[in-house]
């Protein structure tokens, strides 16, 4: 099987991920597609590890996990945190930043 | 080679000292200051006798003597010296400060025993002292330059004693700031002589004219006179000398009359090298000389104020000096004599004015003087000997000086001598109304005094320098030409006299003179003497009593050109400096807080959207590439 | 021994010291302050008893490898020009010191706070005259600037935030010109025997004409900032206005003063050419600095304003001397300089204790002084007398000097300055009629005189401008062989007296 098919995979997911965040409302819904939007790029990574035949992809691909894994820690406490102090998992509510 | 000598500086630190003690003590010295500062400024006139003596005993080639005190510039090729030259023309104006001073001291411990600040007035006086006698010593013109300023100073600072009157105050600072003009000059002068000569010592200069061209030389030349013109108010800067009368008459008598004004006369003389090689700019100090005699004696006829007067006469007079000292090799040493004499009379008179104020609650209008030759019998006969000493009446002291300057007038040869010998007469003629007048407003007549007014003589301490004074307006004119012995004393300073063509013959001149001043005498009885005076000035005058009242419209005319121009250009620019230089920086600042704030509209909070322009940039930054790799 | 070192580490041992105080303790802050500004200025005379002043090369150097892959060094060394700056500066800091002894109370942080300030400045302003590293006199130049910005913000009057951040911006501004010209440099060099950031081995470098007048730009715009020179002067009144007395005597009086060190000794030395091809432009720019400072120094209200603009026109003067190119002009504005930096500070201190008495700036405000303060007001004069280059004070030796050396060379440019010695008059005698003479004006009958602590700050100060003006040799011997050092490497001799051309 061609691994070029991996790769528009991985590209339509990214997209569908990028208009998810841009899109939606709700955290974390935004919170999933940003994953989506990783995981897209780790499938990339382990293709072009696949069609170079080496591990320097697949490594990335763990080091992406890590930090995605971090991310939806600090993510999620955020978000509840928000969540519990104004009721809403809104980001549009969230713009307090503006000033 | 000049002999050495140690103590000239002597003469210029006793009075520093002076200065320099009462300022620091304080009020501390309040008790014995004015003792102090006397006794200091009378052992300055002691060394200068024992130097003329010392001078007496050395033939006439050797007389002169310098002390160098220490380097006081030095930067590549600018040398100077803190260095001091005492010779036959300085010790004519060391005895002159010095001895005037000591006496207008003693003057002052009485006339000033009732203001609180005497022992600041004493500081001032012996700081001014210290400081002319530097002028007259130094012996390079920027030593010359340091005394120079100096005296400014200290008549700044005495002009202004009684600076809590706002009018005081202007007046002192109108007088510095238009002898600032003057120094200016003078700077002028020293960089001319420094970057065509290489020196600015009175020997080097001396020795460097021969190599110089005359273009240069007239350029020093006028520089020096602009120097003297603002230093000896002189036309066109003369307008300070008036108002400058707001000092106390001790002041007026000492700087304004015998000694800083004549300042000027001294530069010229002293740089008699430089005027004798360019007769340019001679003709200029002979112009500038005769303008002043005329303005000043004009000023003189409408003055109601006796110190103004005195002060328009004192102008006049240093006009004398300053167009004889133009004249050339034959001229300095009667300039010289005429400032000596009239050092003697003006300041006489001016104490004798001083002793009036002091017995009229300081009046000095004259309109409301009047008879009082009985009130004050010392003060009016010894105003009285300078008066006719100032007239020229023989055998007082100014006939001799005045007709000498009248005489090398007329000798000055051509047109030139003719109009010069008549300026001079004329001025001899009006100087006689208007010292007749103020004679008959003063002393004759009838009482017009205010009902508080108890004239009465000044007691001892005042009256005492005035008689020495008075003697000396009698005597020294005598003393100073028989044998020609002024003349002579100075001749080995000046180039030999050139031949003397004489258009009239002494004795005609000499007639002539007499018959101005008779003249001016009789028209001054008739005017003021024959009927009532009025208390007010009448406001009904002729047109040209009313300028002559306003100093010759000269103030006017300052405030016109300079002064009120001036203003509007200190004012535009201070706006142009707020709106436009400093509006450009802060135009440049509200530029970038303006970009800031527009480009602020970006970040509006909402997460979305920032995912959006990352997601654009991201975009586009592959098309971009794209391209590039295409 | 490493003196310049040592004298840098001093005021830092002494912020040190303070740090560890307690926040209540100010008389004792203070007093460390005081001590430890005096224990500097001992330092730097006994230092300068062993400078050997008839020589030109730079001396008590040092050199230790800094950050060696860029070839930066931490490098010292003084000569007459630095020794006479870094003289100044030390006697200036505890005179300041001891002058605004209650200055600090009105900030808006703590005593102790104004005073690490200070000492901060201190050891940079010793570290800027001495540097021969480029690198270590750019990190110095910008570092400068932040203590000043917190001096003026935190302890200043009126407007104090908006003029610290002018100041600021406007320096940083230069200083990055420079930072660009110094790189450029460095780039340069390295193309011609090795990159480095020394000034000697710099100053031969060879460079295109064009490369050099703009690399001079770059570094003649910061300094011109700093001197400042017309038209870049507008931070320098809003700074002095608002900033307390001592903070404008070490802005003006030392601060200022590295813009002209800096002319000499990095503009004239790196780019002898450019210099050369400039010097019109400059001179003009000088002579204008004089005429338009003492123009607007006339035209102020407000004390602190008028006297930075005069020294807008005296630093024309310093400038104009720079570019005369002669011994005496340059000899001259060095001079200048020292005695800029105590005529300036007489008249911000006593200005300062005026205002402060009074309670306003406005020159109207005042009246009569002489009769109520009678020290004070004859110190006012005397400090303005010295303002205006009186004969027998120190600035006249100095200003008559460029005048002089101007004329030799530029005589046009030198006869319009000279005009400004007028204009000095003017702008002195008016603020001393209007604040000292007159009628005493309402709300000033019960102004105090001089304290003694006062009178012990200020007297040092006046005894160098009296002493100097009569005895300026020891300085000028120190100055002269520096001076005409630079004139010499960059080929000019003074004009010969020309006799006119006869």
């Amino acid at each position: 099987m061609d691994a070029a098919n991996y790769l528009y995979l991985s590209a339509l997911l990214f997209t569908i991920g990028a208009v998810g965040v841009v899109v939606r409302r709700n955290a974390i819904v935004v919170f999933m597609c940003i994953e989506l939007m990783l995981n897209a790029a780790n499938l990339s990574f382990v293709t072009f590890s696949r069609i170079n035949g080496d591990l320097n992809g697949q490594v990335v691909a763990f080091f992406t996990m890590v930090v995605a894994a971090c991310e939806v820690v600090v993510g999620l406490a955020i978000i509840v945190t928000i969540y519990r102090s104004r009721r809403s998992a809104s980001v549009d509510d969230a713009s307090l930043l503006r000033r | 080679m000049m002999m050495n000598s140690t103590s000239i500086v002597y003469l210029i630190a006793l009075p520093l000292a002076g200065a320099v003690i009462l300022l620091l003590a304080g009020r501390r010295s309040d008790k014995w200051g004015h003792l102090l500062a006397t006794a200091l400024c009378a052992s300055s006139f002691f060394v200068g006798l024992y130097q003329l003596s010392l001078m007496f005993n050395r033939p006439s080639q050797e007389r002169p003597v310098s002390q160098k005190l220490f380097e006081w510039i030095s930067v590549g090729t600018f040398k100077i010296d803190a260095g001091l030259l005492l010779d036959q023309l300085s010790i004519c104006f060391v005895l002159l400060i010095t001895g005037v001073g000591t006496l207008i001291h003693i003057y002052s411990i009485s006339y000033m025993a009732h203001d609180p600040h005497r022992r600041r007035f004493f500081a001032f006086l012996n700081l001014f002292i210290a400081a002319m006698l530097l002028l007259v010593l130094g012996d390079s013109y920027l030593n010359l330059y340091v005394g120079w300023e100096g005296v400014g100073l200290a008549s700044y600072l005495l002009i202004g004693f009684w600076n809590e009157k706002p009018a005081y105050a202007t007046a002192s600072k109108k007088a510095f700031v238009m002898n600032r003009i003057g120094d200016m000059g003078l700077s002028f002068a020293i960089m001319i002589a420094f970057a065509t000569m290489g020196t600015v010592s009175f020997i080097g200069v001396q020795a460097a004219v021969e190599q110089t061209s005359t273009p240069v030389l007239t350029g020093i030349g006028i520089m020096l006179l602009v120097a003297a013109i603002g230093k000896s108010a002189q036309f066109p800067l003369q307008a300070w000398l008036g108002d400058a009368m707001a000092g106390p008459t001790p002041v007026s008598a000492l700087i304004h009359a015998a000694t800083m004004v004549t300042a000027g006369v001294y530069l010229i003389t002293r740089s008699n090298f430089i005027f004798d090689a360019a007769p340019t700019a001679q003709l200029l100090v002979v112009i500038v000389g005769a303008i002043t005699l005329m303005f000043g004696a004009l000023i003189g006829t409408a003055k109601d104020d006796i110190k103004k007067a005195l002060a328009a006469s004192t102008m006049s007079q240093i006009g004398y000096m300053i167009l004889c000292a133009g004249l050339g090799p034959v001229g300095y040493a009667f300039a010289i004599m005429h400032l000596l004499t009239h050092g003697f009379f003006k300041a006489g008179m001016f104490l004798g004015a001083g002793s009036v104020m002091h017995g009229m609650n300081d009046e000095v209008n004259m309109r409301k003087y009047g008879a009082l030759r009985k009130a004050m019998p010392i003060t009016f006969v010894t105003f009285g000997l300078g008066y006719l000493a100032i007239l020229g009446i023989p055998p007082f002291a100014g006939f001799y000086s005045k007709d000498m300057i009248i005489e090398t007038a007329f000798n000055a040869g051509g047109s030139k001598g003719i109009i010069l010998g008549i300026v001079t007469l004329l001025g001899a003629g009006i100087t006689a109304f208007y010292m007749t007048r103020v004679m008959i407003l003063t002393f004759t007549g009838t009482p017009r005094w205010d009902e508080k007014a108890q004239p009465h003589e000044s007691p001892w301490l005042m009256w005492l320098p005035m008689a020495v004074l008075a003697i000396g307006s009698a005597t020294s004119g005598y003393l100073l030409s028989s044998n020609d012995s002024l003349v002579k004393w100075l001749s080995p300073l000046f180039e030999s006299h050139e031949e003397h063509h004489e258009l009239l013959p002494p004795i005609i001149v000499s007639a002539l003179a007499l018959v101005m001043v008779a003249i001016g005498v009789a028209i001054a009885f008739l005017k003021y003497s024959r009927r009532e005076i009025d208390a007010v000035a009448p406001k009904n005058v002729s047109i040209f009593t009313r300028i002559a009242r306003e100093d010759l419209m000269q103030d006017r005319l300052n405030e016109a050109v300079f002064m009120r121009p001036g203003q509007e250009l200190t004012k535009t620019l201070v706006k142009t400096d707020a709106v436009i230089i400093d509006g450009a920086v802060r135009a440049v600042g509200r530029l970038t807080i303006a970009t800031g704030l527009s480009l602020r509209r970006v970040q509006n909070g909402f997460v979305r959207s920032y995912a959006a322009f990352i997601l654009m940039g991201a975009l586009a930054m592959i098309v971009a590439i794209w391209v590039v790799v295409q | 021994m490493m003196w310049l070192t040592l004298l840098m580490a001093i005021p830092i041992i002494g912020t040190g010291v303070i740090a560890i105080l307690p926040k209540k303790n100010e008389q004792a802050v203070k007093q460390i302050a005081l001590t430890t500004t005096l224990i500097v200025l001992a330092t730097t005379l006994a230092m300068a008893t062993r400078f050997q002043r008839d020589n030109v090369e730079l001396q008590f150097t040092e050199k230790y490898s800094w950050i060696p892959s860029f070839g930066i060094n931490y490098a010292l060394g003084i000569d007459g020009l630095s020794l006479v700056l870094i003289v100044m500066s030390t006697i200036l800091v505890p005179v300041v010191v001891l002058a605004g002894w209650n200055e600090p109370q009105g900030g808006r942080w703590s005593v102790k706070n104004y005073y690490v300030l200070i000492l901060v400045l201190e050891t940079m302003m010793i570290g800027v005259f001495a540097a021969t590293d480029l690198f270590l006199f750019y990190v110095i130049f910008e570092a400068m600037l932040i203590p000043v910005y917190f001096l003026i913000g935190g302890y200043g009057t009126g407007e104090r935030s908006g003029a610290a951040v002018k100041f600021l911006i406007y320096s940083l501004f230069g200083g990055l010109l420079m930072l660009a010209a110094i790189i450029a440099l460095y780039v340069i060099s390295s193309s011609q025997g090795g990159a480095t950031f020394d000034l000697a081995a710099l100053s031969g470098l060879q460079m295109s004409s064009t490369t050099q007048n703009l690399l001079f730009l770059g570094f003649f715009i910061a300094f011109a900032i700093k001197a400042p020179l017309w038209p870049l002067h507008t931070w320098l009144p809003d700074a002095a206005d608002s900033a307390t007395p001592g903070t404008s005597v070490l802005l003006l009086g030392v601060l200022d003063k590295v813009g002209t060190f800096g002319m000499i000794r990095y503009c004239l030395t790196l780019f002898p050419e450019a210099s050369k091809t400039f010097t019109p432009v400059i001179l003009v720019l000088a002579v204008i600095s004089i005429l338009y400072g003492a123009i607007l120094a006339i035209g102020q209200r407000d004390l602190k304003r008028l006297i930075a603009f005069t020294s807008i026109s005296h630093f024309g003067f310093i400038t104009m001397g720079i570019f005369a190119m002669t011994s005496q002009g340059h000899s001259g504005a060095t001079l200048y300089m020292f005695n800029h930096g105590f005529s300036t500070a007489a008249l911000f201190l006593i200005g300062g204790w005026m205002i402060s008495r009074r309670g306003s700036s406005t020159i109207a405000d005042f009246g009569g002084l002489q009769r109520i303060t009678p020290v004070m007001a004859w110190m006012f004069f005397l400090a303005g007398m010295s303002s205006l280059a009186l004969p027998g004070l120190s600035s006249f030796v100095s200003e008559f000097l460029v005048l002089v050396g101007t004329f030799t060379r530029y005589p046009v440019h030198a006869v319009i300055a000279t005009f400004g010695i007028v204009l000095a008059a003017l702008y002195i005698l008016i603020p001393v009629q209007k604040a000292l003479h007159g009628p005493t004006t309402p709300g000033n009958e019960n102004l105090s005189d001089l304290n003694l602590r006062e009178k012990i700050a200020i007297a040092p100060v006046m005894a160098i401008i009296v002493v100097l003006g009569f005895y300026p040799s020891p300085l000028l011997n120190v100055i002269n062989p520096a001076a005409s050092h630079v004139i010499a490497q960059l080929g000019f001799s003074d004009p010969a007296p020309s006799n006119g051309g006869k």
